[in-house]
């Protein structure tokens, strides 16, 4: 089958000024301007299937929304190429840019003033949508996320997460086969990230669309995507998936159990991560669990033990420490 | 083309209901905006009855006129700005623009006209109190009565091309305010908006032939209030013609080259 998303080698540089502080170097940049050439993204290649859900994780500055804004057509590559459903995103076509939609947590395409409906039948018309498969999207969105005593209020006196959910519902309404979704879920509470979890997945099972989701929140991740994609100062760092991941860059395990008895030394067995009354959770390399696990069970009256790998955002903090010294 | 018509009605009504949700600051907008012409009137009004009863061939009455046109045709010269330009591309508006199967210029051109319905309507009680206390001349013919109507349209379009183009230059360097000053204030005298080019001296109505601001602003007043031939009209409206064919040429060859420097920098 082939690739829905395909990029080769892919770069983005950016010519940055730079100049020290001060009125000296100020006057000096009025003369001479000093230029910094800033790889954004580094001759990146990656391909991703129809109907994945891909998430793609770096941290700030990483070069994860120029991707995006390159593969959506806002930005063109400095080099390598880039095919989206077979388009060159660069060209932005209008029938590419029909089937595509990019969702970013900062973006504002409704009318501040207005009920949300009055947006939507602007989509509506930018997007030719038929009336009645308009209806039945905008009807189906609204029900899946909840929004039916909302989309009759001004937008500005919504809420910020339930603006996101109205935004999201003006993107999809085109019914896009590609999402790229820029944190989606920034600045939500637990509640309103779940449901727009919720949602980006049943529309992927629903329609079959393919996503490529950041994010900073790694439930988002672990909740959607079964593969990941890991970039650092532009460069791929791994792709693959996430269990994988966390095997790979996962060097400790977390040993939790309850101790019966005496207080022990439990700096012998591994770092103490906490150590709350009778509970205790400790930090072991990964290579040492089984031995510490039966020293434990042999040597003291310990129950409800329990071995787990380290917790997602552990690994990822690890990958991209790596990272930093892979490309630094 | 019955895409771009369903675009554009939506687009307007939009722009309609928007506006319409605040009528008392449209009202106040433009009460503010008046007070630009009635200075000019009081104070040519004042010379002409100085000079006999006219100035230039116009009476106060003809000023009257003149001035009263004025503030339809300044709501109908309003385009999204270079300043918006600059705001849309640092808040990173733009990008959800581009983002769209539809070019930007599109959405410009169809929510200010809509705005303009708006306008238009909180136009005419301004209009009838000035002409109630300025008493204007004004007894235009059917045809110069049409030929404003598609002049001020016209001189939309053409505004809104060159606003534009202007902003554009955002692409290259994030401030240009200075720049777009300097072309305002020659706008400013060559267009009529500061006094009627009639009154000017040759060499600038010579000058404003050249540049589309006339074209924009005195001509649609001019063309109403009376003070064209039938063929001067004609003229002026293949003017207006010629410079819309030119501009959107130029602002197709800009536009291709400006979005490759696009850098997505707000969002």
């Amino acid at each position: 089958m082939p690739s829905v998303i395909s990029i080769s080698k892919l770069a983005k540089h950016y010519e940055v000024p730079e100049r020290e502080a001060g009125l000296k170097a100020a006057a000096m940049g009025l003369i001479k301007r000093r230029y910094k050439n800033v790889k954004a993204v580094d001759e990146i290649t990656f391909d991703i299937q129809p109907g994945e859900v891909v998430g793609f994780l770096g941290p700030n500055g990483a070069g994860k929304t120029t991707t995006l804004k390159m593969l959506s057509g806002l930005l063109y590559p400095t080099s390598g190429h880039v095919s989206v459903l077979g388009y060159e995103p660069s060209k932005r076509s209008h029938d590419f840019l029909r089937q595509i939609t990019l969702v970013m947590g900062n973006r504002n395409q409704l009318s501040w003033d207005l009920p949300a409906l009055d947006s939507f039948d602007l989509q509506r018309a930018i997007y030719s949508i038929p009336m009645d498969e308009f209806k039945r999207a905008r009807d189906e969105f609204i029900d899946l996320l909840d929004l039916k005593e909302l989309v009759q209020k001004p937008v500005r006196n919504l809420s910020l997460g339930e603006r996101m959910k109205m935004e999201i519902v003006g993107a999809l309404l085109h019914k896009p086969k590609v999402l790229f979704l820029d944190e989606p879920t920034l600045g939500l509470d637990v509640t309103m990230q779940k449901r727009i979890r919720t949602f980006v997945a049943e529309y992927n099972k629903r329609y079959g669309a393919t996503v490529l989701l950041t994010s900073h929140y790694m439930a988002d991740v672990e909740a959607l995507c079964k593969r990941v994609i890991v970039i650092h100062h532009g460069r791929l760092l791994f792709d693959g998936d996430l269990s994988k991941l966390v095997e790979k860059f996962s060097a400790f395990k977390t040993i939790g159990f309850t101790a019966n008895g005496a207080a022990a030394d439990w700096s012998q067995f591994g770092d103490v991560v906490s150590a709350e009354g009778s509970r205790v959770t400790l930090r072991v390399p990964k290579e040492k669990t089984s031995a510490v696990t039966s020293r434990l069970l042999n040597d003291l009256a310990v129950e409800d033990l329990t071995v787990e790998a380290a917790p997602i955002e552990d690994v990822i903090e690890s990958v991209f420490s790596v990272g930093r010294e892979a490309v630094e | 083309m019955k895409r771009y018509f369903d675009y554009y009605r939506s687009m307007m009504k939009l722009a309609i209901l928007e506006e319409w949700q605040y009528p008392l600051k449209n009202y106040f907008y433009m009460i503010g905006m008046i007070a630009e012409p009635i200075i000019y009137l009081v104070v040519w009004s004042a010379v002409a009855n100085q000079q006999g009863g006219a100035v230039g061939g116009y009476t106060p009455g003809a000023l009257a006129a003149y001035y009263i046109v004025w503030t339809l045709v300044r709501n109908m010269n309003i385009a999204f700005t270079p300043y918006g330009w600059e705001w849309r591309i640092r808040e990173g508006r733009l990008s959800t623009s581009l983002m769209r199967p539809i070019h930007p210029l599109h959405e410009d051109v169809a929510f200010f006209a809509g705005w303009k319905v708006v306008v238009i309507i909180l136009w005419i009680p301004l209009a009838l109190a000035l002409s109630l206390i300025f008493k204007p001349e004004l007894n235009p013919t059917l045809l110069e009565g049409l030929v404003f109507f598609v002049a001020i349209w016209m001189a939309y379009l053409i505004r809104t091309i060159t606003l534009s183009l202007l902003g554009m230059v955002t692409f290259w360097t994030t401030r240009v305010s200075a720049l777009f000053e300097l072309i305002f204030a020659a706008e400013l005298i060559l267009s009529g908006r500061l006094v009627p080019l009639a009154l000017m001296p040759v060499w600038v109505q010579e000058l404003a032939w050249f540049f589309p601001f006339r074209w924009t602003f005195g001509f649609p007043i001019e063309a109403l209030i009376g003070q064209m031939t039938t063929s001067e009209l004609f003229i002026g409206l293949g003017m207006q013609s010629a410079w819309i064919i030119f501009g959107a040429v130029a602002l197709n060859l800009v536009w291709k080259v400006a979005i490759r420097k696009f850098s997505a920098v707000g969002g």
